[in-house]
């Protein structure tokens, strides 16, 4: 059959050129067609090759490559470009555009990639895009190419850099070609000139190239060993600063799962089992917003947290004074049965959304507000930590203010205080406790939301943090605020400190240890409730 | 005695779940076989477990419809040790004594399986265990049809070191006896490979790790020494989701530092955002994406059982079909559901397996299967980018550990051995 030789042909004339060498250089369109062979090695050669071949259109087509947008046409077995329009894909000639036609997906096959064809595409890249009038993308092609380290692309940055009139990027091109320089033979001067260049860059990146150069022998991997201590010094100076802030990110989740049961325990005197299901109750509330919003109003979902919040709150503040009202307040003064009666419910909320949700992890996405990282020198910082963080202090900002501020809290103070002194004042004392509990419990909703950006969303989740939150409450001491912020803080950063020496299990029982000890010198904790009400 | 948290507990599960659980006790009273299904349907490991009762409830189901076993009809007996390790115990003594059953699928940790061996060993009645474990066991009555370590994390890592030219280890677990046991076998062969020791950083981490800050900064410190480095990964259970989410937030991408998983499978994936974990890897037996009519006419079942069209299927299922096939064979070989003459009859029996392959029966209770090793995709899928040629035959005693290299398992006549030892000949090597 005609196709099928001319498919035979173009196969041996691929097989041809990969093996004669690239001094041979294969025509674009061959190369195109190389990308589809079988063999992963095979076509990174062919990515090598497309991205030294001159071909203008060969970005066009290693973008479309690692978009997985290249398949293999099952018929006669060419490389096209797919889109998918309605029901079918359309398919065109990766080089030229030209139209193919329509396919059904079960005529195609999508080319495949790894991680080396990955590595090599963005390498590819990188040295094709170093001239481009894009400050964006060249900024990006330097980076690769610093990374990449091919000897091949040490012409190309010195076109670029002759041209580049950005001092920043500059750098981060003479950056990319000491790094280059460094993974090829060179005079050893300018091996010299490289390491300090990378020793002014200074940062993680750089000692990974200089590490390697210092494995080698002469003066250059002497000067690199330097340069590797220099940085190293400035790196621990940092790495503390990180410590520091990942404890108080830990310390603000802790915070965030304990203000509600700083209400419910620490105010109210309720040993509440069922604390971490409200928190569940809030994550669970985010999934369904998400999952409405992904149905109906895609183009809302940046605000889907701004929309689950007061939605959490509602539906954990509604469930808690449930729960207060249909048993907790028949038990009031009976600890015991009150943490029996709590954990069974805890239980049951647990298997009802497990019955309800199933009990598999649910997906819930983070905002682009919410995702990726942005450095402050060396600490990478997330910006869901941060925001997490941010929004834990106005919890409990705004929490301060109810109690402090609104007849809602005065009343609360009056009750937990002195019970039958504020029933007298004519104070619904039955309906201030279920007015405390629903606070508590639906704070500890909106800390739902926030904790399902950085936890499994499944019916375990409430689980995982009722121990801490307790832990937390208790160490900070029991009926204050400060001390839950306190306490929770010092916990955080004591953790993350203790992590990398004693390891994550051996972190988490220091701190258990410590706190046992605290609490048999202090047994009410860092800020201890003063005066007659205490004894009450 | 019970403890008292195990006591909640149970009373709990009791409570929730009810005794409406043995299914369709009624509809076949008379003259049935029957099955057990011991896997947690509440606690931590309900999210992993419900799903494989599911599966069996879907094989015995197909197997009533297409006639039975030996003219009965077989009866699925479900109980839930809810997550708890001391409960798994008790509920396989009132599977075997009880009910009755002939014999039992079920345990997903190492410790569950743990805790319901002696139980198994003393009423003599066969459980078929379907998750990867770490080896070094082989009981008479336990057959083991998920893989052994040399199934799974040595291929996996032959294949790091051919293909992505990896010079530096994380291995990465959760804190218990799974992962402790395979970084310790990891760790001896790859020390046999020539890497240093100061080239292999180990962590754990305790169940349920929620904040990876500190560890996933590490790594990249870690890997900041000019080799390229790899993490593997023993994590267990709920912790991989924010450990994921640690990885994607901090920018590592799979180019620069794969993560290749053994305990991460499509069902865990379900509930991540999978488009910044591109390229991370996975080692299993298999994929929900293999490419052949047997598994696309089982996933199409699945979703019809399940009443829903984005179910996934996973590797632990894969096992139990397996294991089912060939009790089911046995049973018909044997003519008899009694445990010995069954645990005769299996040794030998071959079923095809989902991923394209022949799954046999060896005589140390393991199966032979094919290593896959998959790359995670956009819509939470793997793409499978190396397979073995053919299938390994599984090993429970490893041969990089000097306390189990010597001893090898038959439960053939006349050996009858879980633990010979080749050294002095003699049963009841090292090890238990």
């Amino acid at each position: 059959m005609n196709l099928s030789l001319k498919s035979l042909l173009t196969a041996a004339w691929i097989v041809l050129a990969l093996a004669v060498s690239p001094a041979l250089a294969a025509d674009a369109p061959a190369l195109v067609q190389a990308l589809g062979a079988k063999s992963f090695n095979q076509k990174i050669e062919a990515i090598k090759q497309l991205a030294t071949s001159g071909e203008p259109q060969a970005v066009g087509v290693l973008k479309a490559l690692a978009a997985r947008k290249l398949y293999l046409r099952k018929s006669d077995k060419s490389v096209v470009l797919a889109r998918k329009s309605g029901k079918q894909y359309a398919l065109s000639r990766p080089l030229t555009g030209e139209d193919l036609g329509k396919a059904p997906k079960s005529a195609l096959k999508k080319i495949g990639l790894n991680n080396k064809m990955r590595r090599a595409i963005k390498a590819a890249l990188g040295a094709m895009t170093l001239l481009s009038p894009s400050e964006e993308v060249r900024a990006k092609a330097a980076a690769a190419v610093f990374k990449s380290r091919d000897p091949d692309t040490l012409e190309a940055l010195d076109a670029a850099l002759a041209k580049e009139t950005k001092p920043a990027l500059k750098i981060a091109l003479s950056e990319a070609r000491a790094a280059v320089i460094l993974n090829m033979e060179a005079a050893e001067a300018d091996r010299l000139a490289a390491i300090a260049v990378l020793k002014a860059r200074g940062d993680r990146d750089a000692l990974s190239v200089l590490k390697s150069v210092a494995a080698g022998k002469g003066a250059p991997a002497t000067a690199a060993a330097e340069a590797i201590r220099d940085i190293e010094t400035w790196l621990a100076f940092w790495s503390a600063g990180q410590n520091i802030f990942y404890g108080l990110s830990l310390g603000s989740v802790l915070l965030l799962a304990a203000i509600g049961l700083a209400i419910t325990f620490g105010v109210m005197g309720v040993i509440n089992m069922a604390h971490g299901e409200m928190i569940m109750i809030g994550a669970y509330v985010t999934f369904a917003v998400q999952e409405l919003i992904r149905s109906s109003a895609p183009g809302l979902f940046d605000y889907s947290l701004f929309i689950a919040l007061p939605l959490a709150f509602l539906l954990a503040a509604i469930v808690g004074m449930a729960i207060e009202q249909g048993v907790i307040r028949f038990l009031y003064g009976r600890p015991l049965e009150t943490l029996l009666a709590t954990w069974g419910v805890s239980l049951i909320l647990q298997q009802a959304v497990r019955s309800l949700f199933g009990p598999t992890n649910r997906e819930v996405g983070n905002p682009g507000w919410m995702s990726g990282y942005f450095e402050l020198g060396e600490i990478t910082l997330t910006y869901n930590r941060v925001y997490i963080m941010l929004f834990a202090f106005a919890v409990l900002a705004l929490l301060f203010l109810v109690l402090r501020r609104t007849p809602l809290g005065l009343q609360m103070r009056a009750v937990t205080q002195n019970r039958p002194m504020a029933g007298s004042m004519g104070i619904r004392t039955g309906w201030v406790d279920a007015l405390t509990f629903g606070l508590g419990s639906g704070i500890a909703g909106i800390a739902g939301v926030a904790l399902s950006q950085i936890d499994n969303v499944s019916p375990n989740l409430g689980q995982s943090y009722i121990i801490d939150s307790f832990m937390v409450v208790v160490f900070g001491g029991v009926g204050n605020l400060w001390g839950t912020l306190v306490g929770a803080m010092t916990l955080g950063v004591a953790n993350k400190f203790l992590e990398p020496y004693a390891g994550a299990v051996m972190g988490k029982i220091l701190v258990l240890v410590f706190i046992i000890l605290f609490i048999q010198k202090r047994p009410r904790g860092l800020f201890a409730l003063k005066g007659r009400a205490v004894e009450a | 005695m019970l403890n008292f948290s195990s006591a909640l507990t149970r009373a709990a599960a009791t409570a929730a779940v009810g005794a409406g659980l043995v299914w369709g006790s009624a509809a076949f009273a008379a003259d049935t076989i029957k099955v057990g299904i011991l896997h947690s349907l509440s606690g931590t490991m309900a999210i992993s477990e419900t799903t494989l009762k599911d599966v069996m409830l879907m094989l015995i189901e197909e197997q009533n419809k297409a006639g039975g076993l030996l003219g009965k009809k077989l009866e699925a007996v479900v109980v839930d040790p809810a997550s708890n390790w001391p409960l798994f115990a008790e509920k396989a003594r009132e599977l075997i004594s009880k009910d009755k059953v002939s014999a039992t699928f079920g345990c997903w940790t190492s410790v569950s399986r743990k805790s319901v061996l002696p139980v198994f060993e003393e009423l003599k009645s066969p459980l078929f265990y379907p998750v990867q474990y770490e080896g070094e066991e082989s009981s008479e009555y336990v057959y083991y049809t998920g893989a052994a370590p040399n199934q799974q994390a040595i291929p996996a890592v032959d294949y790091l070191m051919a293909e992505g030219e990896v010079k530096r280890w994380v291995l990465a677990g959760t804190d218990y006896v799974y992962p402790r046991t395979t970084n310790k076998i990891l760790k001896a062969y790859l020390m046999s490979k020539g890497v240093a020791e100061a080239d292999i950083m180990i962590n754990y981490t305790p169940f349920g790790h929620s904040d990876w800050q500190t560890i996933v900064a590490s790594i990249k410190k870690f890997a900041g020494a000019g080799k390229k480095t790899a993490v593997v990964s023993t994590i267990n259970g709920d912790a991989n989701v924010p450990f994921y989410k640690e990885l994607a937030n901090q920018g590592i991408k799979a180019e620069d530092i794969p993560v290749v998983a053994f305990s991460v499978g499509e069902e865990e994936l379900a509930g991540i955002d999978t488009k910044p974990l591109v390229g991370h890897l996975a080692a299993w037996n298999y994929f929900q994406s293999v490419d052949n009519e047997d598994n696309a006419a089982f996933v199409e079942k699945w979703k019809a059982f399940t009443k829903n069209p984005k179910r996934v299927s996973n590797d632990p299922m894969e096992a139990h079909v397996i294991g089912f096939k060939m009790w089911v064979k046995a049973v018909e070989k044997a003519g008899t559901t009694d445990a010995d003459a069954v645990g005769k009859a299996i040794i030998g029996i071959s079923v095809p397996n989902l991923s394209g392959g022949i799954a046999t029966m060896m005589p140390n209770h393991h199966l032979t299967k094919p290593v896959l090793i998959g790359e995670v995709q956009e819509d939470g899928q793997f793409e499978i980018v190396w397979q073995t040629p053919g299938t390994v035959v599984g090993d429970a005693w490893s041969d990089y550990l000097p306390g189990s290299k010597d001893l090898i398992s038959d439960w053939r006549a006349p050996m009858s051995c879980g633990n010979f030892n080749v050294k002095t000949g003699k049963c009841g090597g090292q090890g238990k």
